[in-house]
């Protein structure tokens, strides 16, 4: 049983440590010997930047000012990006547990054990013993090969990945109203709009960078409609919002198409001729007028029939959403009530014109389309259809019986470990004491995996669990490519060499295959040739990437999916002529409220709800070990509104501890009057004793399994703490600072 | 330069690409401030506004902070440098900072290594919304619904700078009473209740020193 008996020690050899200077300190007069163009490590816009490289090191960056999404704007996790490349955290080494302690090993001791206790393990319980857990910052050549290494390298069923946590729902909801998921609009779109919906997406925070189209669109006389429980600084820059109850998304949506239905607002020869389902979507609707849709959401009725005029009554619109709506245990329900105001009012298919979720992960959209999703196979086929099978059969040269089945979600899976189904785990690119819901639940989860695998660049919370930690790369010592939140395809250039003995992820996944006896099916020597068999496994697929190559991209900065023929350009706007279900038309979905799994109650009478702030990226493996980017904020606060303060006698900066059925925590308030009086909110990118998960409850959406990080039923308790918040301390002169030891956030 | 206030969303992105430019050697010269986050998420980005008679210069006993032909208020001479702070303690935007490793002043000079050779400083080139903006006078007007102001009145000094302020349209100039805050806002009745947050981002960063 693999478990973290010396914690502290293992703080202090792997970190986080805060680290904040290039290579070789700050200097002035460094002689660059290459400018590499490639792309921000982070969020969904993946950002154009220049890694400037001295010495075979990358030493910093340079605005990227052609690339047409940002144009050199960056957020400070993007200027900041380049440090993490040589910080003294990064694992140089194998690891193996021996004791409780991580000893260094070599590959080939490291790689033995790995493959004679899968192989063990296999033996004993099956080839559907361990799973395979991978995530959405790898590179789509990556995420393609991890599908195959668990299908054919394993021969195991198990395998999903962290999208599940991300926008699994807008996807599920994507495909049952358009038949495709993809967003449908480039960004470029964004400014021809005369009024967008942002719906549950903080963009101010989480995706900073959009905020140069939202702007584009404000100065062309664009209104803003923010639908967010908390006055995000997008809901503060916007012209109306809408701060609803977390979870009460269909209510506001239902009371704005009845608004829409009710004075004619609607597009009826759009709707009869391009939709379906529309009269049971127009009944259900009704059902909700303004004044129960206000009841319901707590927003005051005349700023649902105010939105609802706004979008109706402008010629161009765009409605968006994020995490807000989609992290819900109805969260593709939302999604779908979102899309049937865009439908209803015939938006969408045109400039300014549209409709879209902000993908937030770096390849989220790359990295949920070919392979590694429980059900899926490359170029969103099914696993579970005949067809689609065979193709990839074919592709892979092998008998179609030979192709597991559909295996289960994430959080289901990391269930069946708690229980002991799952016997084994190699997880990449993940950090699940972090990201997954109920953090209690999956300590005892990893606890209980008899052997347990993880590839990092970093030792991040969930590392320490591993019996085996291999040390991968980061974004700049590989190349390849991703697609962005807007379907554009783009690429990331290597900079460096993997410092010490890393390795590529996709070396290391190919190596375990071939010790497995695999080896025939993983003969890549580049992620380009891992990319070639992607085209082809993806042709004739809803994301047909066979067009699209390396020098395409290069030519056209990026191409956006589906690009089916070498001389397609690509397609950035869906939808034009028609939609992706088989008779071309888009379905309406008529939803009913059902709000949140868990309601408050006398016992636990706020609703709690996660989210993210813009100094840290998901799990903070990467960014909590950036000392500029933690000096914004060192440690997770509770924002509280000051009624709700002044009810339980909390002061401002007081510790106090924040509790829900499955866990609690102790953060220091925030009192603010941006957020409701009856919703408490943490950011989450923590782990352990500072997770915001250890409140969050796992309740799962039936469609898309996507937990439900966005609303639980939590109460504070004051705990007359003196200790104040550590925000501020060690901020002086913060830009000369080395490796500070002993940090341990 | 613009400063945009009411499209800053408080990233501190311009904070940190401050410290990559190469005469900075890692330091910054920006601050971010919440205005009041107990009420507001609302932010706003201090930068050197680059005064055509730039008081900093003019309090200066040794000559050391020098105007280049086009306006930039530059750090100040190495060799000169007296670290006596008394532009430190005159600027009224609060901008130069104390460098008492180096002992030198240090303030932003715009780039200068970047905007001598036509490149947007680093601040106006990450700055993800347009908050802060690098061009000419003629290139923001048609872009902005707000308007560029450059006249600032504090008491009885009245300052006109080369960076600009982006304000509502009604708005000649900007007057900053004797409290330091803006007019209209006045906030006697909260004072002492600022959130925690606003206090620790002053305090460290408004410290004047590095």
């Amino acid at each position: 049983m693999s478990k973290v008996e010396h914690l502290e020690n293992i703080i202090e050899r792997f970190g986080p440590h805060l680290h904040d200077a290039p290579w070789e300190g700050w200097q002035g007069d460094r002689q660059i010997d290459r400018v590499v163009d490639t792309h921000c490590p982070y969020c969904g816009m993946q950002c154009g930047m220049k890694l400037l490289v001295a010495d075979e090191h990358v030493v910093g960056f340079e605005p990227r000012y052609d690339f047409p999404v940002n144009e050199g704007r960056l957020c400070p996790k993007g200027v900041t990006a380049y440090l993490q490349v040589h910080h003294p955290d990064r694992l140089l080494h194998p690891l193996i547990k021996r004791n409780g302690n991580f000893e260094r090993a070599s590959w080939d001791e490291a790689m033995d054990l790995v493959v004679s206790k899968f192989k063990e393990l296999q033996d004993k319980h099956g080839k559907d013993s361990i799973c395979v857990y991978s995530g959405s910052s790898l590179t789509t050549e990556k995420t393609y090969l991890v599908g195959k290494f668990a299908r054919l390298g394993l021969g195991t069923r198990y395998i999903d990945y962290n999208g599940r946590l991300c926008m699994a729902s807008a996807g599920a909801g994507n495909k049952k109203a358009f038949g495709i998921d993809r967003v449908a609009n480039p960004w470029s779109d964004i400014p021809l709009a005369e009024v967008l919906i942002i719906a549950g997406a903080n963009c101010a925070e989480t995706f900073p960078i959009i905020n140069g189209f939202l702007w584009k669109q404000r100065d062309n006389g664009g209104v803003w409609i923010v639908i967010d429980p908390r006055e995000t600084a997008t809901a503060r820059q916007g012209d109306l919002h809408l701060q609803l109850r977390p979870g009460t998304d269909v209510a506001v949506t239902n009371g704005m198409l009845h608004v829409l239905i009710k004075e004619r607002m609607i597009d009826q020869a759009f709707i009869d001729g391009r939709t379906n389902d529309w009269e049971a979507t127009r009944e259900t609707a009704l059902k909700y007028t303004p004044a129960i849709a206000s009841e319901i959401s707590g927003v005051p009725t005349e700023k649902i029939v105010q939105a609802a005029r706004i979008y109706g009554r402008a010629k161009t619109g765009m409605v968006m959403h994020a995490r807000g709506i989609e992290h819900h245990s109805n969260g593709t329900e939302n999604v779908l009530s979102y899309i049937n105001l865009v439908l209803a009012t015939g938006k969408i298919g045109a400039a300014g014109r549209g409709y879209g979720t902000i993908t937030g992960q770096g390849n989220g959209q790359g990295g949920r389309e070919h392979g590694q999703k429980a059900d899926q196979l490359p170029g969103y086929r099914s696993i579970e259809n005949p067809e689609h099978r065979k193709y990839i059969a074919g592709v892979w040269g092998i008998d179609e019986s030979e192709l597991p089945e559909a295996g289960i979600s994430a959080v289901e899976a990391f269930e069946k470990m708690r229980i002991g189904e799952i016997k084994g785990l190699l997880s990449i690119c993940s950090n699940m004491m972090v990201s997954l819901p109920d953090t209690n639940r999956v300590r005892k989860s990893l606890e209980n995996v008899e052997f347990n695998v993880n590839i990092d660049f970093f030792m991040s919370e969930s590392s320490r669990y591993a019996d085996v930690v291999l040390p991968g790369t980061t974004w700049s010592e590989d190349e390849g490519t991703t697609t962005n939140g807007e379907g554009r395809v783009i690429k990331i250039n290597k900079a460096v060499d993997p410092p010490g003995e890393a390795r590529r992820d996709w070396e290391i996944l190919q190596e375990i295959a071939e010790r497995m006896g695999r080896g025939k099916y993983f003969g890549f020597s580049s992620p380009r040739e891992i990319w070639d068999e992607l085209r082809v496994a993806s042709k004739g697929g809803s994301a047909d990437y066979y067009g699209i190559t390396y020098e395409k991209i290069d030519a056209q900065d990026g191409v956006f999916w589906p690009c089916p023929t070498l001389e397609s350009p690509g397609t950035p706007r869906l939808f034009e002529e028609k939609f992706a279900h088989p008779d071309g038309r888009a379905k309406f979905h008529p939803i009913e409220y059902k709000g949140a799994e868990e309601k408050p109650d006398d016992e636990y009478p706020l609703i709690f709800t996660s989210g993210r702030i813009v100094h840290q990226y998901l799990s903070g493996n990467q960014t909590r070990r950036i000392k500029f980017l933690v000096d914004q904020c060192p440690e997770p606060y509770v924002e509280i509104h000051p009624e709700t303060a002044h009810k339980y006698s909390i002061n401002d900066g007081e510790r106090v501890k924040v509790i829900s059925r499955r866990g609690e925590g102790v953060f220091p308030a925030l009192i603010v009057r941006t957020i409701r009086p009856d919703t408490i909110f943490i950011p989450y990118h923590w782990g352990e004793q500072l997770a915001a998960n250890q409140i969050t409850n796992p309740a799962l959406d039936p469609t898309s399994k996507i937990p439900e990080f966005k609303a639980c039923a939590a109460r504070i308790e004051k705990i007359h703490s003196r200790e104040l918040p550590i925000l501020g301390q060690g901020r002086r002169g913060a830009s000369q600072s080395e490796v500070i030891k002993g940090y341990q956030l | 330069m613009f400063i945009d206030p009411q499209r800053c969303i408080g990233c501190r992105s311009c904070v940190a690409a401050c410290r990559e430019c190469s005469t900075h050697k890692g330091f910054s010269m920006i601050f971010v401030d919440y205005i009041d986050r107990a009420e507001t998420t609302a932010t706003m980005p201090t930068v050197c506004m680059h005064c055509n008679e730039p008081t900093c210069a003019q309090v200066c006993p040794a000559d050391a902070i020098k105007q280049t032909d086009d306006g930039i208020v530059m750090t100040a001479l190495k060799p000169r440098c007296l670290d006596c702070r008394n532009c430190v303690n005159a600027c009224p935007f609060g901008v130069p900072k104390y460098n008492s490793a180096m002992h030198l002043q240090m303030k932003c000079d715009m780039c200068y290594d970047r905007t001598s050779e036509g490149l947007k400083p680093m601040c106006a080139s990450v700055c993800p919304t347009g908050a802060l903006a690098f061009g000419t006078y003629e290139q923001i007007v048609p872009l902005r619904r707000t308007k560029p102001v450059n006249v600032h009145v504090f008491g009885n000094q009245k300052v006109e700078t080369r960076v600009y302020l982006m304000v509502p349209s009604e708005t000649e100039e900007i007057n900053v009473d004797g409290c330091g805050v803006f007019e209209g806002r006045v906030r006697a009745d909260v004072a002492g209740e600022e959130s925690w947050i606003d206090t620790q981002v002053e305090m460290s960063d408004k410290s004047n020193e590095f």
